[in-house]
């Protein structure tokens, strides 16, 4: 049973999957390029990446302080990662967990198609209008660090 | 690099349009259509609805998704988002790096330019 995406994003990176991947489960790469808009520092994703474990979306400033939680659902590296999507009050109730995939797949030309699927975001409305401007800038940052290097200026590593 | 440089040209070139960028703003306003729902709202055949769709397509300003039969069309603002990084951006950045140099100057703080 599948619902209607509310989001995808597409990337076309020039990369190989393994990069790409790394960059999903990697907290050292992470709080090299995952930003969003309103965000005043970087964020990562700290799990052992395995179905069924527990994933935190945390502050990489020190605090560890967590905003997001979920589930790893699928884990195929260096595929396919779906994991759930809550608030962390959220966390016990199901009903209200959307849910992101991401698909990382060899494309012509040396380069990397990557896909960020974020469903049953109307669970929870006022998620939907968080993350719809924060996906595009952490995929538009990953490319960047991706093929030049480059972390971007307003980046400042802080712990 | 050259790669890189072909895609923005691409991405340019689908904004370039009116009845293409009408088509973004469709899908902004309700994500993930059928290409007989945009129609509803384009003056135009069916034709060329799917023309710009496919050229939207190849800027990666538009994914494709299927859902069963039926294939949604999705805005994707990644492009949109690189364009701004790396236009708008710049320039914003520039600009107000003069104003700091100006605000600098005329409050006497630069050493290099005082006489």
């Amino acid at each position: 049973m599948t619902t209607k995406p509310d989001f995808v994003y597409v990337s076309y990176i020039a990369t190989t999957p393994e990069k790409v991947w790394q960059a999903f489960v990697d907290t050292d790469v992470m709080r090299k390029y995952w930003v969003g808009p309103t965000a005043q520092c970087a964020r990562v994703n700290v799990s052992d990446w395995k179905p069924g474990s527990r994933w935190e979306h945390q502050r990489a400033d020190g605090t560890c302080t967590v905003d997001i939680v979920g589930t790893v659902i699928e884990s195929d590296p260096p595929r396919r990662l779906v994991y759930s999507w809550a608030r962390p009050s959220d966390a016990e109730d199901e009903s209200k967990h959307s849910r992101v995939s991401i698909d990382i797949e060899p494309h012509i030309d040396g380069l990397v198609r990557l896909t960020v699927t974020h469903r049953d975001l109307e669970r929870d409305p006022q998620m939907l209008a968080g993350i719809s401007g924060g996906w595009p800038m952490v995929l538009s940052n990953l490319k960047t660090l991706l093929e030049t290097g480059r972390v971007l200026p307003r980046l400042v590593p802080a712990a | 690099m050259p790669q890189q440089l072909a895609d923005i040209d691409k991405v340019f070139k689908a904004l370039a349009d009116p009845g293409r960028r009408r088509l973004l703003d469709l899908l902004h306003q309700d994500n993930g259509q059928t290409l007989s729902a945009l129609c509803v709202h384009m003056d135009m055949t069916r034709q060329a609805v799917t023309q710009h769709l496919q050229q939207l397509e190849a800027a990666n300003l538009v994914a494709v998704v299927w859902q069963g039969r039926e294939k949604l069309h999705y805005l994707n603002p990644v492009p949109l988002h690189e364009i701004s990084e790396r236009w708008i951006g710049k320039f914003e950045r520039s600009r107000l790096g003069a104003l700091r140099d100006l605000k600098r100057r005329l409050e006497g703080h630069d050493d290099d330019n005082k006489t």
